[in-house]
């Protein structure tokens, strides 16, 4: 601590830095630069020159459709995430059900999260594909035709609803807990007061949950936004998504020019960053309910 | 109440139905490759196939390496920054996140670029090279979940404690490091593995874009040619992940378990 001795806090501090050292120049070499490199291509022509071309021509019509559907498919899926793990979570912590089923929805629940990428799209064929168990129980028992309504699983509608499986769970696991931080007090005051179930969660509870609630929405959607696996097993590459255009251009440059490749990259980490960014935002509000 | 408790159930039972009829329907799925009957033929199939061993040992040992690399570089750089240097772990939170946020197929693409062949660290112009490249990429995805169940395995350890008692016995940092810390954080170590397992084994993006043989870019290829292996695949990959999850979740219980003996 004494000052004569700085020489050897300096070498302390020397050492106590170059500890990290491993990590740093794994995270920049594995990590940040691959990223940075993307990016600044983003802003730049083959030859070197600094354009914003690259990011105009992201607003043409594939590009821009492909972008779409994305966020469509990505906005319904998590949405529809939401809303049935939502509803799932607070039946297994408010609904007052035997403890088994939330021990069993917790553990199922961390499976079917990480069950994910080509095998999903293998189960999601094998019920609801055209000879799949669902649409031949339809047709042999009701005499109804799933596929004559328009329905298709290699579409917007299919891809939602596959992308579900790993969107409810994830939404379980991560809304449980803030479930369990609504406390009893506040629902028995407000009844006592006088107010119905609907005011208790018009006034307290959605208001104290919505940051989480929104927040783990925005995950969700990330989540699906960069997920490819799935989508390629199940479509081929002719569902027009981003994660596939840009595998397509990985793989044969499709667009014709490496550095618009780059500005769709770019265009996606602006996207699931943006949602992470109001995401972590809203978990620190969520937070403050918690302690 | 008795509404709730109507919703309640009434929430489960679409979950249930949800959840558990794309399993069912690709069970049963899997059975019918022999026709009129049920039979395990998908798969002998599957078994039976060369390419299913080959790539699925390649998977296996890929994520071996990506457990045994990942943890040696997660583990001492947690353990430093607690004991060193805990201005650094909001940073080191940040970084561990990042893979979270930039979708994995924008990261392989920035490898693709920056170390092909013709660059200054040409990774992808050897099979050896893009194989380590590979375990990279692994180490990278699985960075936010290895991270996070080694440092919440040592916030119940009192690192100071252990590293001044160990010096005073005159240990030496590997020592300190492998036969004190690691033990220690054995439990968020295996949390961390079999996660990291769970998400490596049939990973696609990276593996197809490398273009290495593994186990999701086979299942993928498996998928667009052929009828009831596919099913097949699916019922043993959500086996394989359950195996995983099921061991995690031992493994949390047992080191839950722990503190309140001692």
């Amino acid at each position: 601590m004494s000052s004569a001795s700085s020489s050897f806090i300096d070498r302390r501090t020397i050492i106590d830095w170059l500890g990290i050292v491993p990590f740093m120049i794994f995270a920049m070499m594995f990590l940040i630069i691959p990223t940075l490199y993307l990016v600044t291509g983003a802003f730049f022509t083959a030859d070197g020159q600094f354009t914003f071309k690259n990011i105009a021509d992201l607003f043409t019509p594939t590009i821009l459709s492909a972008y779409w559907i994305s966020i469509r498919i990505s906005l319904a899926s998590s949405l529809g995430g939401a809303l049935i793990g939502f509803f799932l979570a607070w039946a297994v912590v408010l609904g007052g059900l035997p403890s088994w089923i939330r021990s069993g929805l917790l553990t199922f629940s961390g499976v079917a999260s990480n069950f994910a990428g080509v095998p999903l799209a293998f189960a999601f064929i094998a019920t609801l594909g055209r000879t799949g168990l669902v649409t031949l129980f339809l047709r042999d028992w009701f005499g109804f035709n799933l596929y004559s309504t328009g329905f298709n699983l290699l579409s917007f509608f299919g891809l939602t609803i596959t992308y579900m499986f790993f969107q409810i769970p994830l939404m379980v696991l991560i809304l449980t807990p803030a479930l369990d931080g609504l406390k009893r007090e506040w629902r028995e005051a407000s009844e006592s007061l006088g107010a119905s179930t609907w005011q208790y969660w018009r006034m307290v509870g959605l208001p104290i949950l919505w940051p989480s609630l929104l927040g783990t929405t925005l995950l969700l959607f990330a989540n699906a936004f960069g997920a490819i696996a799935t989508a390629y097993a199940l479509t081929g590459a002719s569902l027009n998504i981003v994660p596939i255009l840009l595998y397509a251009q990985i793989r044969g440059d499709v667009l014709h020019n490496p550095n618009l490749g780059y500005a769709l990259a770019l265009g996606m980490i602006v996207i699931t960053g943006l949602s992470n960014i109001l995401y972590i935002w809203l978990r620190m509000r969520a937070e403050r309910w918690q302690k | 109440m008795k509404t709730s408790k109507f919703l309640a159930w009434l929430a489960i039972a679409i979950g249930v139905i949800y959840f558990f009829i794309p399993l069912l329907g690709t069970f049963e799925f899997s059975l019918r490759m022999r026709r009129g009957e049920y039979s395990l033929d998908a798969y002998g199939s599957v078994f039976s196939d060369v390419q299913f061993q080959q790539t699925f040992g390649f998977s296996i040992l890929m994520a071996l390496f990506t457990i045994v690399f990942g943890m040696l570089l997660v583990v001492p750089t947690a353990y430093w920054v607690r004991l060193r240097l805990p201005q650094m772990r909001p940073v080191l939170e940040f970084i561990t996140l990042m893979p979270l946020v930039i979708p994995a197929i924008v990261i392989v693409f920035g490898y693709l670029r920056l170390y092909n062949s013709s660059s200054y660290i040409p990774f992808t112009g050897s099979i050896f090279g893009t194989n380590v490249l590979l375990v990279m990429s692994y180490i990278t995805l699985s960075l936010p979940y290895m991270y996070r169940s080694v440092d919440t395995a040592m916030r119940t350890i009192d690192v100071r404690t252990l590293t001044e008692a160990a010096e005073i016995l005159g240990a030496k940092w590997p020592t300190i490091l492998f036969r004190c810390i690691f033990p220690n954080v054995m439990s968020g170590v295996l949390s961390g593995a079999f996660i990291t397992f769970a998400i490596v084994i049939g990973e696609f993006t990276m593996a197809s874009l490398l273009d290495r043989p593994a186990f999701g870019p086979y299942l993928q290829l498996v998928g667009a040619n052929k009828a009831y292996e596919p099913s097949a695949l699916a019922i043993i990959a959500f086996a394989i992940t359950w195996l995983s999850m099921g061991l995690l979740q031992l493994v949390s219980r047992f080191s839950k378990l722990a503190p309140s003996k001692a």
